[in-house]
C-alpha cells in the first residue's frame, strides 16, 4: 500500500474507528432504517425470489447494453429529448457548461444525483460563476458544509441536528432550534423560489426504460419532481448501465429500492419522465437533455467476472450493513461511492493500484453481498480485485513471504519449528508487547495473543497413537 | 457538440464478447450459460411481491392501512353531494384563500360550487401564483392498494405543478381508480397510455417527507406538506 | 464412517483441546478418526491476500491429500468455507478442478457435519453455564450454517442460552485484515464484544477459534468478565 490514497484512507479510517461519538451517531441513524427494512422486507411474499428475479433482469439489461441504449435514446430522440452520450467526465461538463453557456442560463437547482459527484459537476460550474444549489436536504446540508457526501443516500447522516443548526446559523444566518421540522422548514422556504427561478433544473436518474423511452427518479422529498417541472431545460444524469428493458420492470424495481435503501415500502415519489412538456400538455420544461456517462463504465463491462457490479441500482444497503463502512465513515473512503460496492467499483473506475487498498480493507464478512437487493458477488469481487492487483504488480514484500509460506506449508517439520521457536520466544514477547519494536504490534496495540500451548494438536495426536 | 456515441457503443460491443457468470450465484464455472428460466416480467412479479387479496374490501381496507401508515388523510364519499361537501369542509377548515386546480370530469363542478381566488393549470399560468395556492386540486389515474399511492400523469393530473408545489395536494378519485399493486398499475399505463405516453408519470405515496436530518421523519420538505385522497363510490 | 478430521492451523497450533475435543465426540460416536500430518494450511491466508498462485500450490497438497478421503470434516467455518466454496474457483480450468470439486462435496464443517450429515444433536454432555453464540461469518454466510451450532448447544445439560444482537456480525478478524487494519478491525470486535457482555453470558461460544482469537485478545485487553470457547470444548464437557 504505498499510493497517497491507501495511506489517507487508512489514516482517516483508523482515527474515525476510534471515534465513539461518530459510531453512535451512525448506529442511532441506522437504527430506526434497520427496524423498517426488516418490517418491510418480512411484507414480501419471497424476498429471495424478489432478489433473483431482479439480477436476472439487470443480467439481460447489463449483457445486452447496445441494444437497450439505442432503444432507450431513440425512443427519448423521437420525443424531442436530446440525447449527450459522454464518454468521460469532462465531456459530460463540457456538455452541461456549453449547454448553461449557449442558453444563458444563470441559475441552477439541482436534484439528487451521485453521477454529478462522480464527474465533479458543481465545482466545474461554480468556478465559471453559475450558482449552483442542491436541493435535497440531506446535499444542501453537506454542500453548505463544504463537503462531500458522506453516504450515498443519506449524505448527511453523519451529523447531528446541533451540528446542521449551527450550519445552517453560520451559513444562512437562519436563528432556529435544532428541531428536525425547523430546520427542514428553514430549506423549504429557501428553496422554492429556487425552483421558481432557476433556468435549468439537473436531476439524476434511478433507471433508464429501454421500451418506452424514459428515465425513472425515486425520492422522498418532492425536490426532484419540483427540479424537472420549472426550470425551463431539464438535463438529467444518467450512468449507462441504467436502463432497463421494460417499463413494467419497474413495479419490481421501485419497491425494491426503496426497502433495500430507505426501508420503505415505496418511496414518496416515483416519476418517470420521457421528454420535455408536450404540446398538449400545461407546464414542464422547454428542453430535457439526457446525458448519458460512460467514465470507465465500459471497463467494468469488460470484466465478465464482475460485470454484475453494474447491476448496483445505488440503494446503499450494503453500507448500511457494512461494520468497515460504520467504524470508518463514508469520508474516510475519499470516493463518490463508499462502502462494499464502492469498494469493489472504484478500483475499475479510478485505477485499481491507486484503490486496491479498499478491496483489502475488508474482513469479507459477506453482510454485503448477503442484503444486496440484485445479488451483486459484492465481497467476493473483492477477492477477485485483490487477485488482479496482485497478478498486475505484486508487492515485493509479501510475495516473498508467501512465496516463504508456501515453502514452510511444503515442509511440514519447517513449519513446527518455526511454531517452536515463537514458543520458545513467547515468554519475552511480554517486555516489547503493544510497543513500537514489537513486531506484532499490529495485532498487540489494541488486543492481547492467545499463550501457544505446550503441545500441539499434532503432537497430541502423535502420543495418543 | 459532437458526441461519443459510436465510441461508447463500441466499447459495450467489446466489452461483451466475453459471457458474463448467471447472474444471483457464486458459481463461476457456467460463464457461457444465460439465464434458462423465463424471463420475470410483470406479471411474474406477483410470485414475491407483498401480497394482494383480489376482492374490493381485502384492497380497501389494505390501502386504508397504508394511507393511515403513510400519514395520507383520506375519505370514502357515497355520493357527488358529499363529495363536494367534504371539499367544502376542507375549505372552511383550512381557510383556503386560493385554489389551483386542473379542468375534469370529477374537479370542474366542485371547483364551481367553491367561491374563492382559482389558478386554473389548463390556461397559461404564472408559477408564482400557483405557489401562492393553498392547495392544488387534481384527478389521478390510480390508487394502488398494495403501496397506497396515487399513479398520476401530466396529463391525468393537470400537468406537472399542480401536483408538486402547493402545501396541500387534493386528490379526487372513484374507487374503480383502485388497483390491486405496481404490477396492474402498469398494466393500466401500458392499456391507456401504451401509444403515446405523457411526458411525466409519477406514483405519489403519501405527503413529500425527508428524513435527512438523524434519520427523523419530518413531513413537507419541498413537496406537499399534506396529502389527501377524497374517493366517490361508483 | 471413516472421517478425515481436517485441523487448521490455528486450531493446531493455538487451540488444540479444541481439536481434541473433536476427535473425542467422532470417535464416541464410533467413528474412525483420522488425521493427514502432511497438511498444515488450507492456504487462506495467500488466497485472500490475492496470492492465488501461492495459495494453489498450498491447496494442491491438500486435494492430493485428501483425494481418497470418505468425508472431510473440518473444525472451523472459515476453513470450511475455502474447501468447500473457493477450492473449486481457485482451481477453475485446471488440472485439479475435477478433484477440487470432489472435496468441495465431500467436505463439511464440523457441526453441520454432526447435525445434517449424522443427525446427532444430544452429545450428552454438561456445561452449567450461560453461554452466547457467535456466528463466525464464513459459516454463516458463506455455507449458511446458523441452526446446527445452535441445536447442539440446546441439548447440552445445564446451559442457558443467549442470543447476543449482534451475534450475526463480524468480529473483525478477517485474517489479515487484522494486521493490515487493526484499528478498523479492533473496532469492530469492540461491538462484537459489547453486544456480548450485554447478554451477562459466562461464555462465548464459536466454531471459529480464529474469530475466537480475536475476540479473546480484546476481552484479556479489556479486562472484560467473560470468556471464549469453541463449541467442540463445550460438547465434551462433563
Amino acid at each position: 500500500m504505498s499510493t497517497g490514497y491507501a495511506k489517507e484512507f487508512k489514516e482517516n479510517s483508523g482515527r474515525m474507528s476510534q471515534d465513539l461519538t461518530h459510531r453512535a451517531v451512525i448506529k442511532k441513524a441506522l437504527n430506526a432504517y434497520e427496524v423498517k427494512r426488516d418490517e418491510n422486507r418480512s411484507k414480501y411474499l419471497d424476498w429471495q425470489e424478489a432478489r433473483q428475479a431482479a439480477a436476472e433482469i439487470k443480467w439481460e439489461a447489463v449483457n445486452h447494453l447496445d441494444r437497450y441504449l439505442l432503444e432507450m435514446t431513440e425512443k427519448l430522440e423521437a420525443r424531442g429529448t436530446k440525447v449527450f452520450w459522454a464518454s468521460n467526465a469532462e465531456e459530460a461538463r463540457n456538455y452541461v457548461i456549453n449547454l448553461s453557456q449557449e442558453k444563458k442560463v444563470q441559475s441552477i437547482i439541482k436534484s439528487k444525483t451521485m453521477t454529478s459527484e462522480e464527474i465533479h459537476l458543481n465545482s466545474a460550474l461554480e468556478k465559471l460563476g453559475y450558482d449552483v444549489i442542491e436541493s435535497d436536504l440531506g446535499e444542501y446540508i453537506v454542500q453548505l458544509n463544504e463537503e462531500a457526501p458522506y453516504h450515498l443516500v443519506f449524505p448527511a447522516m453523519h451529523l447531528t441536528r446541533g451540528q446542521i443548526k449551527e450550519i445552517f446559523k453560520k451559513k444562512l444566518g437562519s436563528n432556529t432550534s435544532d428541531q428536525p421540522e425547523e430546520l427542514t422548514m428553514v430549506a423549504r422556504d429557501i428553496m422554492r423560489q429556487k425552483y421558481l427561478t432557476a433556468d435549468m433544473g439537473i436531476s439524476g436518474a434511478n433507471f433508464g426504460v429501454a421500451e418506452t423511452g424514459m428515465i425513472s427518479i425515486t425520492e422522498n422529498e418532492g425536490n426532484a419532481r419540483l427540479t424537472t417541472s420549472f426550470p425551463k431545460i431539464h438535463v438529467a444524469l444518467m450512468g449507462i448501465e441504467k436502463v432497463l428493458p421494460k417499463l413494467g420492470d419497474l413495479a419490481l424495481f421501485l419497491p425494491l429500492l426503496a426497502t433495500a435503501g430507505g426501508g420503505q415500502q415505496i418511496t414518496c415519489y416515483n416519476t418517470m419522465i420521457g421528454g420535455p412538456r408536450l404540446n398538449d400538455e400545461v407546464d414542464g420544461p422547454e428542453e430535457f437533455h439526457l446525458v448519458l456517462i460512460d467514465n470507465r463504465r465500459t471497463e467494468l463491462l469488460s470484466d465478465a467476472e464482475q460485470r454484475d457490479a453494474l447491476h448496483c441500482i445505488r440503494c446503499a444497503a450494503c453500507l448500511n450493513v457494512c461494520p468497515i463502512f460504520k467504524s470508518s465513515g463514508g469520508h474516510s473512503y475519499g470516493t463518490t461511492y463508499q462502502g462494499p460496492i464502492g469498494s469493489v467499483i472504484t478500483p475499475h473506475l479510478r485505477g485499481l493500484q491507486d484503490w486496491k487498498h479498499l478491496s483489502l480493507a475488508s474482513s469479507l464478512c459477506a453482510s454485503c453481498t448477503d442484503v444486496c437487493p440484485v445479488k451483486i458477488d459484492i465481497h467476493h469481487h473483492l477477492l477477485h480485485n485483490r487477485r488482479n492487483a496482485v497478478s498486475q504488480s505484486p508487492v515485493w514484500w509479501e510475495k516473498i513471504a508467501f512465496i516463504g509460506f508456501t515453502f514452510a506449508t511444503a515442509i511440514p517439520a519447517l513449519f513446527q519449528l518455526s511454531i517452536k521457536i515463537a514458543r520458545l520466544l513467547q515468554p519475552l514477547h511480554g517486555l516489547i508487547k503493544g510497543s513500537l519494536i514489537d513486531p506484532a504490534r499490529a495485532w498487540t496495540q489494541t488486543r492481547d495473543l492467545p499463550e501457544i500451548p505446550a503441545k500441539s494438536f499434532r503432537q497430541q495426536w502423535k502420543e495418543r497413537k | 457538440m459532437n458526441d461519443s456515441k459510436d465510441l461508447i457503443l463500441r466499447r459495450i460491443r467489446e466489452a461483451l464478447k466475453s459471457p458474463a457468470p448467471v447472474p444471483g450465484g457464486h458459481d463461476y464455472s457456467h460463464a457461457e450459460t444465460t439465464p434458462t428460466r423465463p424471463k420475470p416480467d410483470l406479471g411474474s412479479f406477483r410470485q414475491f411481491l407483498p401480497e394482494v387479496e383480489n376482492d374490493f374490501n381485502s384492497q380497501w381496507s389494505l390501502l386504508s392501512k397504508n394511507f393511515t401508515a403513510l400519514k395520507t388523510d383520506f375519505g370514502l364519499l357515497d355520493s357527488k353531494e358529499e363529495l363536494t361537501r367534504f371539499v367544502q369542509e376542507l375549505q372552511r377548515t383550512e381557510n383556503w384563500k386560493r385554489i389551483g386546480y386542473h379542468r375534469g370530469g370529477l374537479t370542474t363542478p366542485i371547483i364551481d360550487s367553491i367561491q374563492t381566488e382559482k389558478v386554473c393549470v389548463n390556461d397559461p399560468y404564472d408559477c408564482q401564483d400557483l405557489e401562492k395556492c393553498d392547495v392544488g386540486i387534481s384527478e389521478c389515474d390510480a390508487i394502488v392498494a398494495q403501496t397506497g399511492s396515487i399513479l398520476i400523469t401530466a396529463r391525468s393530473a393537470g400537468g406537472r405543478g399542480l401536483s408538486a408545489l402547493p402545501p396541500h395536494h387534493l386528490i379526487l378519485a372513484r374507487t374503480s381508480q383502485m388497483v390491486s399493486d405496481l404490477p396492474a398499475a402498469y398494466d393500466l399505463l401500458y392499456q391507456r397510455y401504451g401509444q403515446s405516453y405523457p411526458s411525466m408519470i409519477s406514483f405519489i405515496t403519501g405527503p413529500s417527507r425527508t428524513g435527512d436530518i438523524e434519520r427523523i421523519v419530518v413531513l413537507g420538505a419541498h413537496g406537499p406538506k399534506k396529502l389527501t385522497v377524497a374517493i366517490l363510490k361508483d | 464412517m471413516k472421517i478425515h478430521l481436517y485441523v487448521p492451523c490455528f486450531v493446531d497450533q493455538l487451540f488444540p483441546k479444541a481439536g481434541m475435543a473433536m476427535v473425542q465426540i467422532l470417535e464416541k460416536l464410533g467413528h474412525t478418526v483420522e488425521f493427514e500430518e502432511s497438511i498444515s494450511c488450507c492456504g487462506q491466508p495467500a488466497f485472500n491476500s490475492g496470492y492465488w498462485d501461492e495459495a494453489r500450490k498450498v491447496a494442491t497438497r491438500t486435494v492430493e491429500a485428501l483425494e481418497s478421503a470418505e468425508v472431510v470434516v473440518i473444525g472451523s467455518g472459515s476453513c470450511g468455507a475455502m474447501l468447500h466454496k473457493f477450492y473449486p474457483e481457485l482451481f477453475k480450468e485446471t488440472a485439479l478442478s475435477e478433484k477440487a470439486n470432489a472435496l468441495a462435496a465431500k467436505t463439511f464443517e464440523f457441526s453441520d457435519f454432526l447435525v445434517r450429515k449424522l443427525g446427532v444433536t444430544d452429545l450428552g454432555a454438561k456445561f452449567p453455564h450461560k453461554v452466547t453464540y457467535h456466528d463466525g461469518c464464513h459459516g454463516l454466510r458463506e455455507l449458511g450454517i446458523k441452526n446446527q451450532p445452535r441445536q447442539l448447544l440446546s441439548h447440552v445439560q445445564g446451559i442457558t442460552l443467549v442470543e447476543m444482537k449482534e451475534a450475526e456480525s463480524c468480529c473483525g478478524f478477517g485474517g489479515t485484515f487484522s494486521a493490515k487494519f487493526p484499528l478498523i478491525s479492533s473496532a469492530m470486535g469492540d461491538v462484537k464484544c459489547s453486544s456480548a457482555v450485554e447478554t451477562e453470558a459466562d461464555y462465548i461460544v464459536s466454531s471459529d477459534s480464529s474469530c475466537l482469537m480475536q475476540i479473546q485478545g480484546l476481552l484479556t485487553r479489556q479486562q472484560k468478565p467473560i470468556k471464549t470457547i469453541h463449541l467442540a470444548e463445550v460438547l465434551v464437557s462433563q
